[in-house]
């Protein structure tokens, strides 16, 4: 029983990558040290997995020997094919933001062909959990609709904290009239139909805009999130920048006047905005569109009335100042093609990871992000970074993971 | 005499037993013990990285946090009265709505119906036990919120007119989504356990006690109420407690149905919201303070739930003491 005990050590041996003959060799000595030292104990210890472990040292010798074989055809398919590098198998743990979640996961499912041993799962669970995860070591790379706060600082346990840009998309403001196809909406119109000031369609600062609409006696009924959502933080943000009417605080959980509808989630609201006649709501585009609403026509900061679009939303972030650490605004953005409401999303990392290879993952993944995931964003819904994002966010993956 | 007859028994017993028998009697002793100790631990552990969790809000709250109606994260105001009154009230909507039903149906299963029937019908009133709560939820969302508009309209201009009752039953443009929706379907969600709980207090009622009420010339109705509930009252009293404290914990069905606006309002048919659901609603959202507010928010349930179970224990132990003296 003790050497078939020992066989059982013998496999952990040859799986730890020792050669056959100094593994045999170990054998010998360790039938000694086994057989003197170790005794009774050792012996009680192995007795149920002794057996399979017998068989075990064979089936392992050859899955080794598999292993090797299956690894080099895979080394010279890719070398035949693009010239990539091939990195060892690796798992990344992610969390954050919902609102690109749709986009990360076509850019996961594409990254998956190119390195087939990476994989990553992105949990979404929103942009507070993806810092507080990140905050505490839990996940390789947070998705987040906003950058840490300044006070936050602290918490980030693991060193200084990097932004990539990912892509872009416009919040829509969607209605719900019947008869009216098209809308034109000012922001300080908006802020006053979100804090209820205006509450009927045919309002005179409604119809001003919109001289040949016909505005029916209805009340408005306005939807909006019932849970904390980086896509209210972003249109009340936009509010608050664009137009002195609105008083109300900005932020992911916005007190809203008496009386607004609330749903769960863009989906929710846009579900609210459809089944409700005269109402309007702020729902992300692709949800927008999913549902098939009909969406107002922002005035930009030039004057002019845009519709929510990915060419609009990529015109909003040529337009917006781009700082060092690569945050940016693309809310009331200046160009005359700019949609007003068009929300950033961010993936954080840690500048110097702990874990070579999850930071070797990360930064081949944050790369065909930036590279081939922007020609994809727009099959998602989502808005590519215009090229010089683009330029600055590979410039600043040279100094991650160094 | 009795006593004394079964402490002699036991004595003897003990002569006769093995001593390794003895020795695990021991053993099984402590591990039923370890078994008790480990759930309080657990529970304390809970309570105390919880706490912790939650003091940024609690030492910059204070007793605001549970006792101020302004929240409103944005501005770092957290003030959750309106949390704590909308879980008391859909809580005891929903007690009011489900007690008399579920004693119904436990009496319609334990006296009323014929034999044949019984069965199916516990099994029916159990299925609807295991109905996860997010189907209560979307149910209530999509098909009763929108159906019920209506009756809370009717309802509402049918009161208007009796003081004091309008304050409770009239708001301004009904809506589907409400506390009292809210407190519907958590009654819907609660009544299977409230029902299985008193089937059981009511199937141990003495038989004797029973004949005895028909042998003095009691009608069925006489019966029930004399020697049913009368024997079962502390029992009824203590589901009834484990079904608030259900209700006042159930998360997701109610963070659907009930609106979502922290507003204390006597009106039923308005929109609020409660503690369980502000949370769901937020948490993936929150960072900093807000993130301590709804965990803290976690904390000041798990205190009232606390509150509210060692309440039952003690309107339980009053009455039990009474029934015997």
């Amino acid at each position: 029983m003790v050497t078939i005990d020992v066989y059982g050590s013998l496999v952990i041996f040859t799986s730890e990558g020792t050669s056959m003959i100094t593994a045999i060799s170990a054998r010998r000595r360790a039938v000694r040290l086994a057989a003197g030292v170790v005794g009774l104990a050792l012996t009680v210890s192995a007795c149920g997995s002794s057996s399979t472990a017998s068989n075990g040292a064979t089936s392992s010798t050859t899955k080794a020997a598999e292993a090797t074989t299956t690894a080099k055809t895979g080394d010279s398919t890719t070398t035949s094919g693009a010239v990539m590098e091939q990195i060892p198998a690796t798992t990344l743990n992610a969390s954050g933001a919902t609102f690109p979640q749709a986009f990360y996961q076509e850019a996961i499912k594409a990254f998956a062909a190119e390195q087939p041993n990476v994989t990553i799962n992105y949990a979404g669970g929103g942009s507070g959990k993806g810092q507080t995860d990140l905050q505490g070591g839990l996940v390789a790379f947070a998705g987040s609709d906003g950058l840490p706060k300044p006070e936050d600082a602290a918490k980030y346990t693991g060193g200084k904290v990097l932004y990539f840009p990912t892509v872009a998309a416009p919040i829509t403001v969607s209605f719900n009239v019947d008869g009216v196809d098209a809308l034109n909406l000012s922001a300080d119109t908006l802020a006053k139909i979100f804090q209820k000031t205006i509450t009927k369609w045919d309002d005179a600062a409604i119809k001003a805009e919109n001289a040949d609409a016909k505005l029916p006696s209805i009340d408005i009924v306005v939807a909006v999130r019932q849970d904390a959502s980086g896509t209210t933080g972003n249109f009340t943000k936009y509010l608050k920048a664009a137009s002195p009417e609105f008083k109300l605080e900005p932020g992911k959980e916005v007190k809203w006047p008496e009386g607004v509808q609330k749903g769960a989630g863009n989906a929710g609201v846009a579900k609210l905005v459809k089944d409700t006649a005269g109402a309007i709501g702020y729902v992300d585009f692709s949800d927008a569109k999913a549902t098939g609403l009909k969406f107002a026509s922002i005035k930009n900061k030039d004057g002019k009335y845009v519709a929510a679009s990915l060419e609009g939303a990529s015109a909003a972030l040529a337009g917006a100042e781009i700082k060092d650490d690569l945050s940016y605004n693309p809310l009331n953005a200046a160009g005359p093609d700019s949609y007003a409401i068009t929300a950033p999303t961010w993936i954080l990392v840690y500048e110097a990871p702990k874990d070579a290879a999850q930071a070797k993952a990360t930064k081949a993944f944050i790369k065909f992000i930036l590279t081939k995931g922007q020609e994809m964003a727009s099959s998602v819904d989502f808005a590519p970074l215009p090229k010089a994002l683009v330029e600055k966010a590979l410039a600043q993956l040279d100094a991650f993971a160094k | 005499m009795a006593a004394a007859d079964t402490s002699l028994a036991h004595e003897d017993r003990s002569h006769l037993v093995a001593p390794r028998g003895a020795r695990r009697d021991g053993i099984f002793a402590k591990a039923v013990l370890a078994a008790a100790v480990l759930v309080l631990v657990i529970l304390a552990l809970i309570a105390w990285s919880t706490a912790s969790e939650a003091w940024p809000v609690f030492s910059k709250e204070g007793f605001r946090f549970i006792f101020s109606n302004r929240w409103n994260p944005s501005k770092g105001e957290f003030g959750g009265l309106a949390f704590v009154y909308g879980t008391l009230v859909i809580s005891l909507i929903a007690v009011v709505i489900a007690v008399p039903v579920s004693v119904g149906i436990a009496l319609l299963t334990t006296e009323v119906a014929p034999k044949w029937l019984r069965k199916p019908l516990v099994y029916l009133v159990d299925l609807l036990a295991v109905v996860p709560s997010v189907v209560f939820g979307l149910w209530g969302i999509n098909v009763l919120a929108p159906k019920i508009k209506p009756v809370y309209k009717s309802f509402a201009d049918a009161v208007d007119w009796i003081p004091g009752v309008n304050r409770v039953f009239v708001s301004q443009g009904a809506q589907g989504r409400s506390i009292m929706t809210a407190g519907i379907i958590l009654a819907v969600m609660i009544t299977p356990v409230i029902t299985s709980l008193v089937r059981e207090i009511f199937a141990t009622v003495p038989l004797a006690l029973k004949e005895a009420a028909y042998g003095l010339g009691a009608t069925r109705w006489e019966m029930i109420r004399g020697a049913v509930m009368s024997h079962s009252k502390s029992g009824l009293i203590s589901s009834v407690m484990i079904g608030l404290g259900r209700a006042m914990g159930e998360t997701i069905a109610v963070a659907l149905v009930i609106g979502s606006s922290p507003q204390i309002t006597s009106r039923l048919f308005n929109t609020g919201d409660a503690m369980a659901s502000v949370i769901a609603n937020n948490f993936g959202e929150a960072d900093g303070t807000f993130r301590a507010a709804l965990i803290g928010m976690g904390v000041v349930l798990f205190g009232i739930t606390i509150i509210v179970g060692v309440g039952a224990r003690a309107v339980v132990n009053r009455s039990t003491k009474k029934l015997s003296a």
